[in-house]
């Protein structure tokens, strides 16, 4: 750990912070599977859900490091209540239909290439080097999750309808994924963290980008919602949990 | 991951003596078949009929497991699930198009299992209701596949030998992945060992009606035999893999479900009870009990998403007359 | 309920610098940058590949099968094309 004054359990939830939001997404693409639009779909979806559940593991397991009190990656990812969780509250969202996932996963790969290649330069070694890994496969997330939305929103009539649907039921959780609070502020301080809000300008951009060959309007920020990072969540994520969580909490202490 | 006598082949042909004498020569030659060389009409239909079944059994197959993702109790089992049920994917994506290239679509062959006309694998007819079944299922019936496919990889027909070779190859991790698990139990507590032995004796005898009826009630067989499409018969295949099975299961600690299982010194292998074939036959035609979620899961997979494909084809076409205008100025 | 047919690819890898693109198989998209990320996802989730063509299977010119003799067998007998068919003296040497 690079700075002296730097508590230990504020990086730990930073780290977390980051872990959940790649777990909680890439169990909802995990529901996918067997159920795509085609089967070449079924491969790439499964392909993006592995990433973020790698990207989860190397995440967790270094959140247990930092804690120092014996937790890997399956305590951490299995073992907590669902307030202590502290991703967005955009992973968590349903499925919804393929537009809905689409979208979704639009907007976190936009949000993820500038913050991993921002990371990449982290003073904090173990997040520069999981960041350099990450951004390769974030940046076929968005090319990937782009396209189709290109191909969804400039398709036909029902298509066009439907991503122009997904976008505004989904465009009020994309403003928290800027924000920035005391935690991230002192991680930025001691220059492990990255400045989410100054990733605003580039996510716009792409966003934007994607939205005109689309034929899309991007929404109104007419509304927002938050509560993601201090564990208060929707009301799905208790459900994503039930099932998460299932074999651990029925057999406590086994191992699998 | 599929392994099933074929069902319902008809192999008839009406080519004259003398072609079907030098396809015949062919084959025994040991020569490829290539989707532009004369076949025997019969074997045509019985090559499509065959690659068909395989490819809708890996789609079937993926539902079974692809329902224990969310579940899967550590990161590194849901990742391995995970990477498992889309190899599956892939294999159905690899024989479909072996079988495209007999003149079939894509379109066509899905369109069968989905009205019901197609057959796939009866093993994907039984429920996965614990985590041990996930074990179970990659250890039995990913390795009863793997028995049925290996010899596939040197079957007659260039497009399917092919297919089996990239499908064997990714395959060898599958069934490991699924002892693993057992072991892994079989290690554990006595609720764990417990759960290993249930999904055992659930598993253990649909696993050896994977490989079809015997060789005497299996009407098609020799004609399939003689064409190199098929390599061993259901019954030698079944025997192989119950010689390989029953020591891993002795190493889990586990008992075999079948009281008449013992080895048979003079014949070298194991003698069996008798397969519950009228069972097999009720899943085959349909009253498993999972044969309709299964059918409702995939139809209900497509009919959603049509609109997703029909925007796709949309969106290409718009594109190409956009190209065709601005290279008309 | 007939589906329109989505378009058939062939696919081609080259699975390392110096080797040459081999076909590896076939998929179905819509067009170009779909064919091309579905090669990538389906043909290449083992580090198979370093560079991937796609080519519309529609678009390729193959040889007619029942032109085969005609085609490939008059080569049959160009054995002079062949090193074996050279005497060249074992004293001289590797050649």
């Amino acid at each position: 750990m690079p700075d002296a004054d730097l508590k230990p359990e504020t990086l730990f939830k930073y780290v977390l912070r980051l872990a959940d939001d790649q777990l909680i997404l890439g169990q909802r693409l995990g529901e996918w599977c067997g159920h795509a639009p085609t089967l070449e779909e079924e491969l790439a979806l499964a392909n993006i859900g592995l990433d973020l559940l790698g990207q989860a593991r190397s995440l967790y397991s270094y959140a247990g490091e930092i804690e120092g009190k014996g937790q890997g990656e399956d305590d951490l990812a299995f073992l907590r209540p669902e307030r202590e969780y502290l991703n967005a509250l955009l992973v968590e969202q349903p499925n919804g239909d393929f537009a809905v996932t689409i979208v979704r996963q639009v907007f976190h790969a936009a949000f993820m290439v500038p913050f991993w290649r921002t990371m990449t330069a982290s003073s904090d070694e173990t997040l520069a080097a999981i960041a350099a890994k990450s951004l390769k496969e974030v940046e076929y997330h968005l090319r990937h999750s782009s396209e189709w939305l290109i191909r969804l929103g400039d398709g036909t009539e029902e298509s066009h309808r439907r991503s122009q649907d997904a976008l505004e039921e989904l465009w009020g959780y994309a403003s928290e994924l800027f924000e920035m609070d005391a935690l991230a502020d002192e991680m930025l301080d001691c220059g492990i963290a990255v400045d989410a809000a100054a990733l605003k300008a580039e996510w716009d951009a792409t966003v934007n980008a994607v939205l005109e060959r689309a034929s899309l309007t991007r929404p109104m920020d007419s509304w927002s919602q938050s509560g993601g990072r201090s564990g208060r969540h929707s009301e799905h994520l208790g459900h994503i949990l039930s099932e998460l969580q299932y074999m651990q909490r029925t057999y406590p202490g086994l191992s699998w | 991951m599929y392994s099933q006598g074929l069902i319902g082949a008809d192999g008839t042909t009406h080519e004259d003596e003398e072609f079907l004498a030098a396809f015949q020569a062919r084959i025994d030659a040991e020569l490829k078949i290539e989707p532009n060389d004369p076949m025997p009409a019969g074997y045509r239909k019985t090559l499509v009929r065959q690659i068909a079944q395989h490819a809708h059994s890996e789609i079937v197959g993926m539902l079974p497991e692809g329902n224990w993702i969310t579940r899967a109790p550590t990161l590194r089992r849901k990742a391995a699930l995970l990477a498992k049920v889309q190899d599956e994917g892939g294999h159905g994506l690899y024989l479909y198009s072996a079988a495209e290239t007999l003149g079939v679509s894509r379109e066509e062959l899905v369109g069968q299992l989905l009205s019901g006309k197609a057959k796939y694998s009866s093993i994907f007819n039984y429920p996965a209701i614990t985590w041990a079944d996930i074990g179970t299922i990659g250890w039995l019936v990913d390795g009863a596949a793997i028995m049925n496919q290996i010899p596939l990889c040197r079957c007659s027909f260039g497009p399917y030998a092919r297919a089996m070779i990239r499908v064997c190859k990714e395959e060898s991790f599958h069934q490991r992945q699924g002892y693993e698990i057992m072991l892994t139990l079989c290690k554990g507590s006595d609720e764990q060992k417990a759960m290993a032995q249930d999904a055992l004796d659930r598993w253990w005898w649909p696993s050896l009606m994977m490989f079809g009826p015997h060789d005497a009630d299996s009407t098609h067989s020799d004609q399939s035999m003689a064409w190199k499409i098929k390599r061993f018969t259901n019954d030698e295949l079944r025997q192989k893999f119950i010689d390989a099975t029953v020591p891993q299961a002795e190493f889990l600690g586990l008992t075999m479900p079948d009281p008449d299982l013992k080895w048979n010194e003079e014949k070298g292998g194991y003698d069996h009870g008798e397969i519950d074939w009228d069972e097999f036959w009720r899943v085959v035609k349909g009253d498993g009990i999972c044969n309709r979620d299964r059918m409702k899961a995939r139809r209900k997979a497509h009919d959603d998403n049509t609109w997703v494909r029909e925007a796709a084809l949309a969106y290409a076409e718009k594109t190409a007359a956009r190209e065709t205008a601005v290279a008309a100025e | 309920m007939t589906e329109k047919n989505t378009p058939l690819w062939e696919v081609f890898i080259r699975a390392r610098n110096g080797l040459s693109h081999k076909h590896v198989g076939s998929l179905h998209a819509v067009d170009a940058e779909m064919a091309m990320q579905a090669a990538r996802d389906v043909y290449t989730r083992r580090g198979e590949g370093q560079s991937v063509w796609v080519v519309r299977s529609s678009d390729i010119v193959a040889s007619d099968p029942t032109e085969k003799e005609t085609m490939f067998e008059p080569t049959g007998s160009k054995i002079y094309r062949h090193p074996t068919f050279y005497d060249i003296p074992e004293d001289v040497g590797h050649m």
